[in-house]
């Protein structure tokens, strides 16, 4: 089962839920994998301190020129829908942080000036932390594309029963390419406005890509009714309530897991992990019955 | 003009409540919501909408049907596996959350029967609030091209501290390091990190300290919540010149700051001492090294 834990709003407590679940997930015997997808501030392996033992790098593919066998038809220019790459005084001038590896100028090139070259955004490293096995995705400081990352990190997802995925903020490209085909998304937010604003926004966009999808409201304790009354009215399953814990959050600022240093939680997060299985078993049920 | 940007590498630190109280207590101010994925300063603001524009930030192909041959060079070519076969239909389409807007299909189309049109990805607006002009945004649901929102952002609110002949334009950034971050900061005057006593925190803030380096723009940072973690806060701070950074101040945790978001109000509107006071005196010092 693939689980995309995501937000809207950052700093709600994403990763504090994905990483105590893949805990609780691999305490109950499940082959486990937590995925790090925050490529761009990747913030589990904080908590997990896994031992990395593999280190791939993150290529996108990007025009090379050889000036030479240019023309000047100025048609790579004229595909090209995101500046990347210019004519001029008879020169082709390339832009590869705008590039989006389409591969349109190197194929409309008609003398085959351009070709297609590689060019490094990231790395992917994996290993383990106990029994979990632990995979992240760094985005290089100063590149501003993190999706080709997220999909590469999930191409090299390994085999498992559960696959945590740890999604970026927002509700834009990077958090779409981490959830789209993701079996269930967990969705962490806080009782305030700015996280009831951010909640509805990340659930009309799992809406729009048809996943399933359920809330858990961390610090439930510390804001206002409104979340708890939106979930409601909107039919929307509330799976977890964490209150505001200082020793939870102490733990956190320390790079501690609440599974951990305040084993009272460990109900909390094996509830969750029990919620999602009752959610995937009942929709393997649902497809069995509609495949009769 | 001086342009602030208020950013955190990692979400939730405090970043907008602070950028609204930055606006109070400017007065003379633009304001520009620049984390247009996941807004949340106008619940504060309060903005009175002026003007409303579509955003269109790329473009989106889509299949005609009726001059289609099923000949599928398109889904050979796209790199993004955005072409798709609807076996029900029998017929290839186009899904628009995966397409790029490339064009690269539409090109190579023997049959031309792909246009590439412009695809709305949200909309802008001009609105006024008690503390001066605001420029702000919307991403449409599971939409791209948040950078190009982000700039068309900020480009708007230039326009306006340049017609209000104002001093101060101050930008709320969002989280991480990548795209809408790079078109946020992108030729600012002075970048404020706000940042948290947390593991998770000091990691977040190297990475984009190291971004901020990256494009040459001077900084500072402030530790917000400091007192969750008195040790940690003083490492972050003893370990920002290092980074390049300066210490703009220290902000402690306040129950209030929650309370004033609820009665939207800024937290210097809401009280006069505890963390308002905090906020007063990293105003004072940030406007001193804006102003260098």
């Amino acid at each position: 089962m693939k689980i995309a834990v995501a937000s809207g709003k950052g700093g709600t407590g994403k990763t504090t839920v994905a990483v105590n679940l893949a805990l609780a997930a691999s305490a109950r015997g499940m082959d486990t994998v937590y995925m790090d997808c925050d490529v761009e501030e990747p913030n589990g392996a904080l908590f997990l301190k896994p031992e990395i033992d593999e280190e791939i790098q993150v290529q996108v593919s990007v025009p090379s020129i050889e000036q030479a066998k240019c023309t000047g038809c100025r048609q790579c220019s004229k595909i090209c829908q995101f500046n990347a790459i210019i004519n001029m005084g008879g020169k082709v001038l390339l832009f590869p942080e705008l590039c989006h590896g389409c591969a349109g100028c190197w194929l409309v090139c008609p003398t085959g000036a351009l070709s297609e070259t590689k060019r490094v955004t990231g790395k992917l490293e994996s290993g383990r932390a106990g029994k979990i096995k632990f995979i992240q995705g760094l985005l290089n400081v100063g590149e501003a594309m993190s999706p080709p990352v997220i999909r590469e990190l999930k191409k090299h997802a390994p085999e498992s029963d559960m696959l945590i995925l740890d999604s970026p903020p927002g509700t834009s490209c990077p958090v779409i390419e981490c959830v789209r085909d993701s079996d269930y998304v967990l969705l962490v937010t806080e009782p305030t406005p700015f996280g009831l604003n951010d909640l509805k926004l990340a659930v009309e966009t799992v809406k729009a890509l048809k996943l399933p999808f359920g809330v858990v409201i961390n610090r439930a304790d510390a804001g206002d009714k409104q979340t708890v009354q939106y979930c409601h009215s909107s039919g929307i399953e509330i799976l977890s309530e964490i209150p505001d814990d200082r020793r939870v959050a102490e733990a956190y600022s320390r790079g501690e897991t609440a599974f951990e240093a305040v084993p009272e939680y460990r109900n909390t997060f094996y509830g969750l992990l029990e919620k999602i299985e009752v959610f995937s078993e009942r929709h393997t049920n649902y497809g069995r019955s509609a495949a009769k | 003009m001086k342009e602030l940007v208020v950013i955190s590498g990692k979400g939730g630190t405090g970043k907008t409540s602070i950028t609204a109280s930055f606006a109070a207590l400017a007065g003379n101010c633009v304001i520009a919501d620049c984390d247009v994925d996941a807004a949340d300063l106008h619940l504060v603001l309060n903005p009175e909408i002026i003007s409303r524009e579509d955003f269109s930030g790329g473009k989106r192909a889509e299949i005609k049907t009726d001059i289609c041959s099923n000949c599928s060079r398109c889904m050979e070519l796209c790199r993004f596996g955005a072409v798709r076969w609807d076996t029900e239909k029998r017929t290839l389409y186009i899904d628009p959350i995966a397409c790029e807007g490339c064009g690269v299909c539409a090109w190579f189309c023997p049959k031309k029967a792909i246009k590439l049109f412009p695809a709305v990805n949200g909309e802008c607006y001009v609105s006024n609030t008690r503390f001066g002009p605001m420029s702000h945004a919307k991403l449409g649901i599971a939409e791209e091209n948040s950078g190009k929102l982000v700039s068309v952002v900020r480009k708007k609110a230039r326009e306006l501290s340049e017609e209000h002949k104002k001093e101060f334009l101050i930008v709320d950034g969002s989280p991480g390091i990548g795209c809408p971050v790079i078109a946020s900061i992108g030729g600012a005057d002075f970048v404020l990190i706000v940042t948290e006593p947390t593991l998770s925190g000091m990691h977040d803030l190297g990475r984009v300290a190291e971004l901020i380096r990256h494009f040459k723009i001077p900084g500072a940072v402030c530790v917000n919540k400091w007192d969750l973690n008195p040790g940690l806060a003083a490492e972050i701070e003893n370990g920002a010149e290092a980074k390049g950074l300066k210490n703009a101040g220290r902000v402690r945790y306040d129950r209030a700051v929650t309370d004033a978001q609820i009665r939207r109000q800024t937290v210097v509107e809401y009280q006069e001492t505890g963390s308002a006071e905090d906020i007063r005196a990293l105003w004072e010092k940030t406007k001193k090294y804006l102003m260098i």
